[in-house]
């Protein structure tokens, strides 16, 4: 299956934000997007996830276009994992992986026994099964990530865009996040996330989209594409390749 | 759940067997095991009218009401994302009052002073909510709480204005009377309007109670989810605004319950709504019910039941600010 945006004019109703934009994310590949602040990453995302109208061009899902599935429809395939944030109300940990089901049931429905067997399963699968009573307003940034990361498996969908998956995350938890977006491409979802880290796109990307105020300036398979140069163009700012002696593999570094 | 069932239960007996006339927890006892076997209860003929037709409606009112504004503060607050909205907040008290009194100056019957109480509450709502989200800002929140304050105030104007022209000697003190809240004329001819709305808004709110969970998320995260948050934004503000309306045309402003009774019933069972509005729903209905019992008995003259609640709700909000500002920093 397939998520694509084909000739993208994206912004808001004030204020265009980037155009001429053509993406597509295939199940079992993950995509990272790359650029500096206020470069459109954020919109281009809400484009893909249908949260947002493309203001030219479409957005197809499955040979369909997007705005053609209900909300439901489109949420039985495709998962949004937001910034870690608080919630107004203290939900337990449990009921907001349980929110994944939602798109499962009817208007009128509650998670029935199947829907919380499925959200359990999420919880052990990330780790986080002790923390289900606890309320999601006193859990730590990277177990509320990791439980939002749940929900979205919960959610069962072909793919998942996660808004900077890393931010805010200490750096165990920043690795971790990438170990489990590689494990979710491997059983089978086709993975989108952005990153202000070039080092992670490394790390989990088969392909990199590059986006400068809202201009595509490369896209390709990661090894290919992320270079010195290419960041340097990216950022507008000098960029240091740094490679380890042993094992031969390199990391970047802002200059 | 329990402690809301005990403390409805507890405001029950005492609002049955307090009063004026002397009829008391054994007459209501007799009464009560009489018509389950079926016999004749050896109760005083005065009694038996004073228990069923005196106090009854007024309990079932005070209920009704209680439960009603409590339920839609607790959806007004899900919806808005924020424990400090109530429906009187977001105007939907203010123009239900301004549709009523001018029901009254019109001499209108009782069921058209409810539908221009339930017109003027859905107005006022949505036009806060309308002029809310019409503004770009950094803090929506803010923006749709000092609409409702504008908006309120507005309406208010417009009821003070209603009374400047009424007719000081029939319609002014209907309206003041009216408008500080009170059960005392309550008859069970007033109980239809007053039940239809409440029981019909409250189901539809409860048939929505884990789409609620969903919408009080970012409202990005809930579309994400899967869940049509335009759709069903208005269609629960309807069904709030509707219980909100019928409750102010049978009982006047009553403040404070859908503030406060929300954050109580939050508090004992926490925040999925599948728990909380049956929840707020119990402590409601018992708390209205205490405080009229007290408005009715206190003393000889009976203490309008908006000044009652404003008295127990203020000390109330003041101490939960006081919590919330240990949060913010």
């Amino acid at each position: 299956m397939i998520l694509s945006g084909h000739g993208l004019t994206i912004g808001y109703s004030d204020r265009v934000v980037g155009s001429g934009l053509d993406v597509a994310l295939a199940t079992g590949e993950v995509l990272a997007l790359l650029g500096p602040n206020g470069g459109g990453k954020t919109t281009l995302l809400k484009t893909l996830l249908g949260l947002l109208p493309p203001q030219a061009g479409e957005v197809r899902l499955a040979d369909r276009p997007l705005a053609s599935y209900s909300s439901r429809e489109r949420a039985r395939l495709i998962a949004y994992v937001p910034q870690s944030h608080f919630t107004t109300f203290a939900f337990t940990v449990e009921a907001m992986v349980l929110m994944g089901r939602t798109a499962h049931g009817n208007l009128f429905s509650r998670p029935n026994t199947a829907d919380r067997t499925i959200a359990a399963r999420a919880l052990e699968r990330f780790g986080i099964a002790h923390l289900r009573e606890r309320p999601y307003t006193m859990i730590s940034g990277g177990e509320r990530q990791l439980a939002l990361l749940a929900r979205a498996l919960a959610q069962e969908p072909q793919f998942i865009v996660l808004d900077e998956p890393t931010a805010s995350l200490d750096f165990g938890n920043q690795g971790r996040v990438m170990r489990e977006i590689q494990a979710l491409k491997a059983e089978g979802h086709g993975v989108l996330f952005t990153t202000h880290d070039p080092n992670h796109a490394m790390r989990a990307a088969d392909r990199v989209y590059l986006l400068r105020q809202g201009t595509r300036i490369a896209e390709g398979d990661t090894d290919t594409i992320l270079g010195r140069g290419e960041l340097e163009a990216l950022y507008g700012a000098s960029v240091e390749l740094i490679t380890d002696r042993d094992s031969g593999r390199t990391a970047f570094l802002p200059g | 759940m329990l402690i809301a069932l005990a403390v409805l239960i507890a405001a029950l007996l005492l609002a049955f067997t307090i009063g004026r006339y002397p009829a008391g927890l054994g007459d209501l006892l007799d009464l009560i095991a009489a018509k389950l076997a079926g016999g004749t209860a050896h109760v005083p003929p005065a009694a038996v009218d004073v228990l069923l037709h005196v106090r009854g409606p007024r309990v079932l009112a005070a209920l009704l009401v209680g439960a009603a504004l409590a339920v839609a503060g607790t959806a007004f607050q899900g919806l808005f994302r924020n424990p400090l909205v109530s429906p009187d907040l977001l105007g939907a008290s203010s123009g239900a009052a301004l549709g009523a009194v001018l029901g009254i100056y019109f001499s209108l019957g009782v069921f058209a002073i409810e539908a221009c109480a339930f017109a003027g509450g859905l107005a006022a709502v949505g036009a806060v909510y309308l002029i809310g989200s019409a503004m770009r800002s950094r803090d929506p929140i803010l923006v749709l709480v000092l609409t409702g304050v504008v908006i309120g105030a507005l309406l208010g104007s417009g009821v003070g204005l209603v009374k400047y022209i009424a007719d000081p000697y029939n319609q002014l003190p209907a309206m003041t009377f009216w408008l500080l809240g009170s059960l005392a004329a309550t008859t069970s001819s007033d109980l239809v309007p007053l039940f239809g709305p409440v029981a019909f808004g409250i189901l539809v709110l409860v048939a929505l109670r884990w789409r609620m969970n969903v919408m009080s998320l970012p409202d990005e995260e809930a579309r994400a989810l899967g869940v049509p948050t335009g759709l069903l934004r208005v269609v629960i503000i309807a069904a709030a605004t509707l219980v909100t309306s019928a409750s102010v045309a049978t009982a006047g402003i009553i403040g404070w319950i859908g503030l406060v009774v929300p954050h109580i019933a939050r508090t004992l069972v926490g925040p999925d709504f599948a728990r909380l509005l049956p929840a707020a729903a119990l402590l409601g209905g018992g708390f209205l019910l205490a405080i009229d019992t007290l408005a009715r008995t206190a003393t000889a003259t009976e203490i309008p039941l908006g000044i009652l609640t404003s008295l127990v709700g203020t000390p109330f909000f003041i101490w939960l600010l006081a919590g919330m500002s240990k949060t913010w920093s």
